[in-house]
């Protein structure tokens, strides 16, 4: 057995597990336990890719296995990570570990809750270990699919009408995709020989120039959408509003950066040539996102839409950095994603427990709840200065990287794309800063707010995972960096082979 | 006729000596014990069935007439596990006391249908072709006029009478030109005469339509809903999945085998019909509330999504056409099982007496959900993977556009098909259906429904035993 299938099974025989547990109390134990190994699990992943790196493997991907599925179309099971990846499960295990404890109170229907919850999960770590297309686009549909039935179940407002259009707008993405990914495909032998799936070796031809024009954009904008590509990003605000607090977590901080890291491994990787002629269109559509979502932000009362928002801009930001086609920009992308994933399902898990106190998510309505709620409130001031991007916290290490690499290109447009990005941060910090002191300072205007009880011991553990993460990557981001960075050195090369600007 | 040829002919022949035992056991069981007749078809077929998978030789009859080859008995063998589902399917409602008197006709005609399909799929000639389309079609009127006392019945049966009565008129004269061109009604020679002229096209396109019409597909789709509504569940889930399947075998057949000449030509009638009828199916579908309408129109849809697999003219359309039928079979006979179920115990057809559902009845609306999942092309239930084999061969020749348009129906799709769902698991019903359970035989046909709807993606084996029979059209 391999230690990556362990990523897909464990999470497999967890649901199994829960299926047959008879008391609906041992359900969320059996979750927690399930999980805890798989956060286990992953920590020992990246102990053995750091020291296999260590050890001098230079191979463009760690713990490859290839089992052939379809045989007459060359669809295989392979997998396969390299330093992103490791650093993508990673992210994932601490997000669901935290969104377990984050729905330790989840009453209605609760079996089925964490056995749609983990089913997510399972679609995300399968989609983030592939190196096979098809397999990848398997795990992607995995991951949607959950969703409407967790949003309109178990979320709260419009519910219903907020998962059919996440749903539907997911699914139409996923479907762009499929044409996408049957042309790369179709395209992956120009030279004669037997079309493949498998990334590594498209990646070693070059995909005709024609097909590339047409599939680029289509791959493109398919995982787009999951990253909030204007104008493809508004599922998110509504579908981050009415979910509940763990799906928020994981969604805004897993399942979007299958967008981000998709659009990376797939559509630029495969077809950097596409790519180069074509991104000055996608720049500006993710400029319009990282700003428009600030703005956004600003305007909302709803803390959930300010951080729907929030992420919006965040992510991006992602596919801005990716789209910047250098190393620096790139490094900064995956950081992005990183520290955006857990800080941001810091803030919606954050949310969702003062939300279970108050009753109310109105930023106007609260107030002074620091004097009341230390705990909760201190994680969420650490929150929002990750998000605004304060050194010694994640945002800080991810944005400052992401716009130094995008400033080193020195035509004008790249200059005033750069420049109208950055602004963002200073958005960013007005929303933050007025949430923050709305909410949490000040005297408290409602008197029932008095007598909250602070975090309770399963919230502590779901809160601590979280800020431990974050604080840690602002901390010491090397160690992360330079993982990150010797992976993205293929597709560098593959970049700078055609084209050294 | 030598044993070889009882060897070669042996699952027409197999069907033929069912029909006379299930009318032979009519005659000879009392009155009162009509409801064991059920239980002995089902058993006999189920026999049949598993007589089919075994080797069979394979050559040409009657000078060329009947035609068995590796596609088409694994076609036949399809069809066999289709209908054995819907026979199982079946019997607790001919329980019911007014039907009790007609289990040994039941069983007697769905099998001359399915005779009929057989022979169909074994034409080499026109005239075998024909007759088998008629046999296969008649006895169904019949059967659509089943429940005698309820007018929409009976309307059903007159409509599909009426509405096939015309399209072999039309198929008839479209064969009439063929022949008047070609002097010949042999498949293999048709194939050689054939050339562009535009008297043979007009001949085609009267076959096409012809053709359309039995699969429903649009613009010849408008007998569809109607008589699904009108007829039995036991009955539209045949039609629905039996009988359109057993059309699309034959024409795929024929038009790689027929028609290769005239390719360019069917590609662009294919293509647009293609996405007509993936369109207005899926557009319709969303407006209906009657769940066999619903179904009826999902029907028409996925017919749409199928022509992906004709159009590329290739061997891997072939394969990912019949292994679509396969999928489709489990997929849509799950979701008419769950119908039938909740139908015959309840008597409640529409989506919104499904409203909480899950709360009642768990099992049920979760195979519901796994069957609609897969119409829908869901992962990783079957559905999906065999949408994705459809849209593989499309690309495979270059219709990037079309497949595009299928896989943005297929949003739709999802659309109508969560509907269900969320009546299901989200709605809260005012008066839910109350829980109740199936008695085995129900149960039994789900269960393999869902396996199947379960194993036949992820077992890559099945696809490739189909694909590699596909050679040998």
């Amino acid at each position: 057995m391999d230690i990556l299938t362990l990523f897909v099974l464990i999470p497999v025989l967890t649901i199994t597990a829960i299926l047959f547990l008879k008391d609906t109390r041992q359900v969320r134990l059996v979750s927690a336990f399930g999980m805890g190994l798989q956060l286990l699990t992953a920590g020992i992943l990246v102990f053995l890719y750091l020291s296999a790196r260590h050890a001098g493997n230079t191979d463009e991907m760690l713990f490859v296995k290839d089992y052939l599925w379809f045989k007459s179309l060359n669809i295989h099971y392979a997998i396969g990570v390299d330093g992103i990846s490791v650093a993508m499960i990673g992210l994932t295990s601490l997000v669901v570990f935290a969104g377990i404890f984050a729905s330790w109170e989840v009453e209605f229907l609760r079996k089925e809750f964490f056995i749609s919850l983990i089913l997510l999960a399972t679609g995300v770590f399968g989609f983030f270990i592939s190196i096979d297309l098809f397999t990848m686009f398997l795990f992607y549909e995995l991951a949607v699919i959950p969703m409407y039935l967790l949003i309109g179940i178990w979320g709260s407002g419009p519910k219903e009408y907020s998962a059919m259009k996440l749903t539907l707008m997911l699914m139409g993405g996923s479907a762009l995709l499929l044409v996408g990914i049957l042309g790369i495909y179709f395209n992956s032998a120009p030279s004669g020989g037997y079309p493949t799936f498998n990334i590594l070796e498209i990646s070693k031809v070059m995909i005709p120039m024609p097909a590339q024009r047409i599939f680029f954009p289509l791959t493109f904008v398919g995982f787009g959408v999951l990253g909030a590509l204007f104008p493809f990003h508004t599922w998110s605000p509504d579908g981050h509003a009415s979910a509940p607090t763990a799906v928020s977590m994981l969604h805004a901080g897993v399942l979007m950066k299958l967008g981000g890291y998709g659009a990376f491994r797939v559509a630029i990787f495969l077809m950097p040539e596409a790519a180069q002629e074509l991104s000055w269109i996608f720049i500006i559509l993710t400029s319009i996102s990282v700003v428009y979502g600030a703005f956004g932000a600003v305007a909302q009362k709803d803390l959930k839409y300010i951080n729907a928002y929030s992420s919006v801009s965040h992510c991006g930001l992602v596919l801005f950095a990716v789209l910047m086609m250098n190393k620096t920009a790139m490094n900064g992308a995956i950081l992005q994603m990183i520290s955006h994933g857990l800080m941001t399902a810091l803030f919606f898990a954050l949310i969702g427990m003062l939300y279970g106190r108050t009753h109310t998510r109105m930023i106007n309505q609260m107030g002074g709840l620091m004097k009341v709620i230390p705990f909760l409130s201190v994680a969420y001031v650490i929150a929002g200065l990750a998000s605004l991007g304060l050194p010694g916290l994640s945002g800080f290490v991810a944005e400052m990287t992401i716009f130094v690499g995008a400033f080193q290109h020195h035509e004008t447009f790249y200059r005033i794309v750069t420049i109208v990005a950055v602004s963002s941060i200073v958005i960013t910090a007005v929303y933050i800063l007025r949430v923050i002191g709305i909410l949490l300072l000040g005297p408290t205007t409602n008197e029932h707010y008095e007598h909250l009880t602070d975090a309770k011991w399963f919230e502590k553990i779901s809160v601590v995972t979280l800020v431990g993460s974050v604080a840690a990557i602002g901390l010491a981001p090397f160690w992360l960096s330079t993982m990150i960075g010797t992976s993205l050195q293929p597709v560098i090369d593959r970049i700078f082979a055609l084209n050294p600007f | 006729m030598s044993l070889g040829t009882f060897l070669i002919m042996r699952h027409e022949l197999l069907l033929i000596a069912a029909a006379l035992l299930v009318l032979m056991a009519e005659i000879f069981t009392d009155t009162h014990k009509k409801s064991g007749i059920s239980l002995f078809s089902v058993i006999l077929f189920g026999v049949i069935t598993i007589t089919g998978f075994l080797p069979s030789p394979t050559g040409e009859l009657f000078g060329g007439m009947y035609i068995s080859s590796g596609t088409r008995l694994l076609m036949k063998n399809i069809l066999n596990i289709g209908a054995l589902l819907v026979f199982v399917q079946s019997v607790t409602w001919l329980r019911k006391d007014e039907n009790s008197g007609k289990v040994s006709e039941y069983f007697i005609l769905l099998i001359s249908t399915l005779i009929g399909m057989n022979f169909m799929i074994s034409a080499g000639h026109f005239l075998m072709f024909y007759i088998g389309i008629e046999l296969a079609t008649i006895p169904i009127a019949a059967l659509a006029a089943f429940d005698r006392y309820r007018n929409k019945s009976a309307e059903a049966g007159i409509k599909l009478i009426l509405s096939s009565a015309l399209s072999s008129g039309i198929l008839l004269y479209g064969l009439s030109m063929i022949y008047g061109t070609t002097g010949t009604f042999y498949f293999n020679q048709i194939a050689t005469h054939f050339s562009n002229s535009n008297l043979q096209i007009l001949g085609f396109i009267f076959f096409f339509a012809g053709m359309a019409f039995k699969i429903s597909i649009v613009p010849f789709h408008l007998w569809t809903a109607d008589v699904y509504e009108g007829s039995p569940v036991n009955i539209t889930s045949y039609l629905s999945v039996i009988s359109k399947g057993a059309a699309i075998f034959i024409f795929i057949l024929m038009l790689f085998t027929v028609f290769p000449v005239i390719m360019a030509t069917w590609q662009k009638t294919i293509y647009v019909t293609a996405v007509l009828t993936m369109t207005i199916g899926n557009l319709f579908a969303i407006r209906q509330n009657n769940l066999k309408r619903f179904l009826a129109f999902s029907s028409i849809s996925q017919a749409g999504y199928i022509l992906l697999g004709f159009i590329g003219g290739n061997q891997l359309g072939m394969a990912a056409v019949i292994y679509y039928i396969l999928v489709y079979i489990f997929s849509n006979l799950g979701a008419f099982g769950v119908v039938t179920a909740i139908s015959n115990a309840t008597g409640k057809e529409n989506i919104d007496d499904y409203n909480g559902l899950y709360h009642t009845n768990p099992k049920l609306s979760l195979i519901m959900t796994l069957a609609l999942f897969s119409l829908a092309g869901i992962p990783p239930v079957a559905g999906f993977f065999g949408k994705f084999f459809l849209f593989t061969a499309a690309a495979q020749k270059g219709f990037y556009l079309l497949v595009l348009i299928a896989v943005l129906n297929t949003i739709i799709s999802l659309y109508y098909y969560l509907l269900v769902v969320r009546a299901m698991f989200i709605n809260k019903g005012e008066s839910p259906i109350e829980k109740f359970i199936s008695d085995f035989p129900t149960r039994f046909a789900l269960g393999i429904c869902v396996a199947g709807i379960v194993a036949t993606g992820f077992a890559s084996v099945i696809f490739e035993v189909i694909r590699n029979l596909s050679f040998g059209i």
